[in-house]
């Protein structure tokens, strides 16, 4: 009687462990590598993990039920019970040599088939090129064919494959767009390849997966997926220069930041700032984020981030703005203005 | 305390105490130098732990500021460099000094004075990285130290010197001991005691030296060249200057995998041997689960760039190491099976080390199915790098090896001290462990797959990651109240726990054939051995079904007595016909040393002078002492 119940215990316990695990996975999670995926590379990979899983599973029930039949069946009823001694069976031991090897041997084919699918690069004129720079702690993104440069968040056309060189020029960093494609470490001294390929627009989130000191948590990415007319025209725009503003805040603020350290790092294209240290800024207000797209692209956060860029981002490269550059609380609402009107 | 102050040594004069505080610094004795081993991996387990604690504590929620990032990376780093080396490291070493010697019928180890060298400079190294803490920050590149991270141009400061030179010291205590361990297995074995008849702890155990023999130089070889690059501006891993930040990588990990097994083969050598007294049957199929253990310490070997799948190998290297490390875990499910099968039609008595080791192998099974996920490289381009890595390595390292050497805690803890661990506080640490355990690490598996990245030391809302974070991180404290739990046990069993007698388990193996605990010599006459389980078949043989008959007369009980009435009080001096090695102060000087030579590497040249004079000292009085007078 009471092993009936124990069994009906355990069984309620399992069937509630599935369900908070299904209500889990269901909720909205954009970096989830199961669900929403955007494209055919994360698909290839996922068609791969969902059998394996599968397999797994059913391993896992089959060898822990036994285990738990085992512990409960088996219970000693006295201490003068007496087993018979079984010294092993050599039938049985083979067989389940044999078995799990024949089953990871059908697990290896599709996988070995699937790493040389995926290593194969596409090319050709109908491939978008983008050269990534990886640095501590934000990414550079060049389109060689296109002649534009920008940071954190890539824009691919929708359907067209990317074909991404991968470079770093500090310390080793991981490209990982979960639900586009799997990681490529980016590795000081390497060029690495790596293409994906979306068919669903929207914007996919990704960070750097591959620990890289202070702000690791904070290197974090976009690819912003759009159709092949919004993809062009986005191309047009960023590949004009900064326009100048006419006059308030914002030309002031031009002035300023012209005047100061900031050009040594920064480029405007269309002004003398040439710096190649920080990301680009000629239309930076493009972008929904900043500085590693850890922050929104907001008023408050550039006016916190200017004043005092290592305060909201530890290690941060790029020094205090009231403290180190001696800018006044005016200066850096002046020179968030000018950052603004960079469209 | 009287004979302490007495036998406290004069320069010249060497110690004689086996008894009292001090006679700990000197002793030779593998018994004592087990304890040491033990004690001082549980010290660092509370440390390690309260380190995890922090990182839980951090992550519990979004955005969360516990600790600052730089604190974080400090806590990470040192939480892994101290579960695996201060502690799963140690606690196997503690098993393996405590009882190889006593399971193959020896006196003591090969060489005792070296047994305590090891043990000093892993103490001793041990405090050299924490003292980082109190010099300007502790390691913090991570266990792995992936260069060019740890390179003096991207981590400035003393933390990665202490991570470096902390290594290789450990790495000197870690050779040391299984130099000793291998000749003492080869050469000590009680007559009769073939290879096939050695308890299947001491071949786990004996695989396991091999394994740190062959690997710790691999990983030397890595920290000297990162030592070169930091203290002398050398450009092994310095990519700008020609050099290669992957070969980091794969001396790294061609030490690592290895290591894995060296954390978790002893823990599968102590279920081996718990699952088949508690089920009152033999092991099934003994040769078969040696031989699993040798293959695993083999194909160990082969598997070491699946840590590295997305590095950019090419596709050739990613699909050999894919198929070498699938048919790795071939050899671990037959250990699966095999441990199953004892079990199957035994008559199970579920005390507490009985909990453990099912536990161990419960835990493990979901271990080795995410380890063979992670082999299917498309699969782990997504895996990799995220908590679905950490929830396997503990569910193995975890799960596995600390349930395994819980087990053996409980198990042989009336050997070593005496005393039965309370059965009722014991099965509520199993419970609240198990439980615990599989509140912190299991979310770990689905926060993976939702695309969390380990070893960041925040994240944003609106991930999906919150909910599980926060039960993981109850978990863990769930686990921290396991472990008052134990502590609490190991209080109340001082006081009052029951005596155990020579064998309260009705085990299989010699060691439960001498007192306990066992007097300094461990057998009064040094046995002569029959069979695998020599002791088990002593006390019972099988009748022609094969059903247990025990030995009517001249079995274990008289035997015991025979025994017992010689040696319980447990001096050597009473029989005279036994020598054992005199204590010695010198493996400690020597060991002293080392920490101080690895200061000199970073603060001045007096401290290496200073340091290599007094390791010279003591291996110079170590080398002109008799072993024993
Ligand atoms: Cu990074
Ligand atoms: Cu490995």
């Amino acid at each position: 009687m009471r092993r009936g119940r124990t069994a009906r215990r355990v069984a309620s316990l399992v069937s509630l462990g599935f369900f908070i695990v299904l209500t889990a996975c269901a909720q909205n999670a954009p970096q989830d590598t199961f669900h929403n995926l955007g494209g055919p590379v994360a698909r290839k990979e996922l068609n791969l993990s969902t059998p394996v899983f599968l397999v797994a599973a059913i391993i896992f029930f089959l060898v822990e039920g036994a285990l738990v039949y085992a512990t409960i069946r088996f219970r000693a009823r006295s201490d003068r019970d007496v087993p018979v001694q079984v010294h092993g069976n050599r039938v049985l031991e083979v067989t389940w040599t044999l078995i799990p090897a024949v089953i990871l041997a059908a697990i290896a084919v599709p996988t070995i088939g699937t790493i040389f699918s995926l290593a194969s690069t596409p090319s050709g004129p109908n491939v978008v090129r983008v050269d990534l720079t990886a640095r501590q702690w934000w990414w550079e993104y060049k389109y060689p064919d296109l002649g534009v440069v920008t940071a954190n968040e890539m824009h691919i056309p929708l359907g067209k494959n990317v074909a991404i060189k991968l470079r770093s020029v500090d310390v080793i960093h991981s490209f990982w767009v979960p639900r586009l494609a799997g990681k490529q470490d980016v590795i000081p001294g390497r060029t690495n390849d790596l293409y994906f390929s979306a068919d669903k627009a929207g914007t996919y989130l990704g960070q750097c997966a591959e620990f890289c000191a202070l702000s690791h948590a904070n290197m974090r990415l976009r690819v912003i997926a759009e159709p092949q007319a919004k993809f062009d025209a986005w191309v047009q725009q960023q590949k004009a220069d900064a326009i100048a503003p006419t006059g308030g805040d914002a030309a002031h603020g031009m002035d300023l930041l012209l005047k100061n350290q900031c050009i040594f790092c920064h480029t405007i294209r269309g002004t003398q700032a040439a710096g190649k240290v920080g990301p680009d800024l000629t239309h930076v207000a493009g972008r929904m984020t900043f500085a590693g797209a850890t922050f929104d692209f907001t008023t408050d956060n550039l006016i916190k981030w200017v004043s005092d860029a290592p305060a909201m981002k530890p290690g941060a490269k790029m020094g205090r703005g009231l403290a180190d550059y001696h800018l006044t609380p005016d200066d850096v609402r002046a020179i968030v203005a000018y950052l603004e009107s960079l469209k | 305390m009287d004979a302490a102050i007495e036998t406290r040594p004069g320069v010249f004069k060497r110690p004689t105490a086996t008894t009292g505080a001090w006679s700990w610094f000197s002793t030779v004795d593998h018994k004592k130098i087990g304890i040491l081993y033990g004690a001082t991996a549980i010290l660092f387990f509370v440390v390690g732990g309260i380190e995890a604690l922090l990182i839980r504590l951090q992550l519990a929620k979004p955005d969360g500021n516990v600790l600052s990032p730089s604190a974080y990376n400090q806590a990470f780093t040192m939480h892994g460099i101290t579960m695996i080396f201060l502690v799963v490291m140690p606690l196997g070493a503690a098993f393996a000094n405590y009882l190889l010697p006593l399971m193959i019928g020896a006196r003591d180890v090969a060489f005792p004075r070296l047994n305590a060298f090891s043990y000093w400079v892993f103490a001793l190294a041990g405090i050299f990285i924490y003292s980082s803490f109190f010099l300007g920050g502790a390691p913090n590149g991570g266990w792995f130290g992936y260069a060019p991270l740890s390179t003096k141009a991207f981590s400035p400061g003393h933390n990665m010197d202490f991570y470096a030179l902390g290594l290789l010291i450990l790495g000197v205590a870690s050779t040391a001991s299984a130099v000793n361990l291998l000749v003492t297995v080869v050469n000590m074995r009680a007559p009769g005691m073939s290879l096939m008849r050695m308890p299947v702890f001491v071949w786990m155990v004996f695989v396991v030296q091999f394994l740190l023999v062959f690997a710790l130089p691999v990983l030397t070889v890595g920290l000297i060249q990162l030592i070169f690059d930091r203290l002398m501006g050398t450009n092994f891993f310095n990519a700008t200057k020609g050099g290669d930040p992957l070969l980091w990588q794969h001396l790294f990990w061609l030490f690592g995998h290895p290591e894995v097994y060296i954390l978790i083969l002893p823990a599968m050598g102590i279920v081996s041997e718990v699952l088949p007294t508690f089920s009152r049957k033999p092991l099934f199929g003994y040769p078969v689960v040696v031989f699993s253990g040798i293959a695993i310490g083999f194909m160990g070997w082969g598997v070491w760039a699946h840590h590295m799948f997305a590095t950019g190998l090419g596709p050739v290297a990613n699909s050999a190491f894919a198929v070498s490390t699938m048919f790795i875990a071939v050899p671990t499910g037959v250990k699966v099976f095999n441990w199953t099968a004892t079990m199957w039609g035994g008559s199970l008595r579920l005390k507490t080390p009985m909990l453990f080791s099912i536990g161990f192998v419960t835990m493990f099974i979901i271990g080795g199915l995410s380890g063979v996920t992670h082999a299917v490289v498309p699969s782990d381009y997504q895996q990799t790098d995220t908590y679905y890595i950490v929830a396997h390595f503990h569910y193995v390292l975890f799960g596995g090896a600390m349930f395994g050497l819980f087990s053996g805690v409980y198990y042989w803890w009336p050997k070593v001290f005496g005393k039965l661990l309370n059965e009722r506080v014991g099965k509520l640490h199993f419970w609240l462990m198990l439980i615990g355990f599989n509140l912190t690490f299991a979310p770990f598996h689905i926060l993976g797959l939702q695309g969390m990245v380990r070893r960041t030391y925040t994240y944003p809302k609106g991930r999906g990651w919150d909910g599980w974070n926060f039960v993981s991180t109850v978990g863990a404290f769930v686990i921290a109240l396991s472990l008052l739990v134990f502590f609490y046990n190991v209080i109340v069993t001082r006081r009052r726990g029951a005596v155990a007698g020579n064998d309260p388990w009705d085990a299989r193996t010699i060691e439960w054939t001498t007192s306990s605990p066992p007097p300094e010599y461990n057998f009064a006459e040094i046995p002569v051995i029959h069979s695998v389980d020599d002791f088990w078949h002593r006390k019972y043989v099988e009748d022609k079904e094969g059903r247990l008959v025990r030995v009517p007369s001249g079995g274990a009980d008289e035997e015991e007595h025979d025994r017992g009435s010689g040696v319980t009080d447990g001096h050597g001096d009473d029989h005279h016909a036994i020598h054992m090695p005199s204590p010695s102060y010198f493996p400690l000087l020597a060991a002293i040393g080392m920490p101080i030579f690895a200061y000199g590497l970073i603060y001045s040249r007096i401290l290496i002078a200073a340091g290599a004079l007094i390791m010279l000292t003591g291996l110079y009085g170590w080398a002109l002492e008799p072993g024993s007078e």
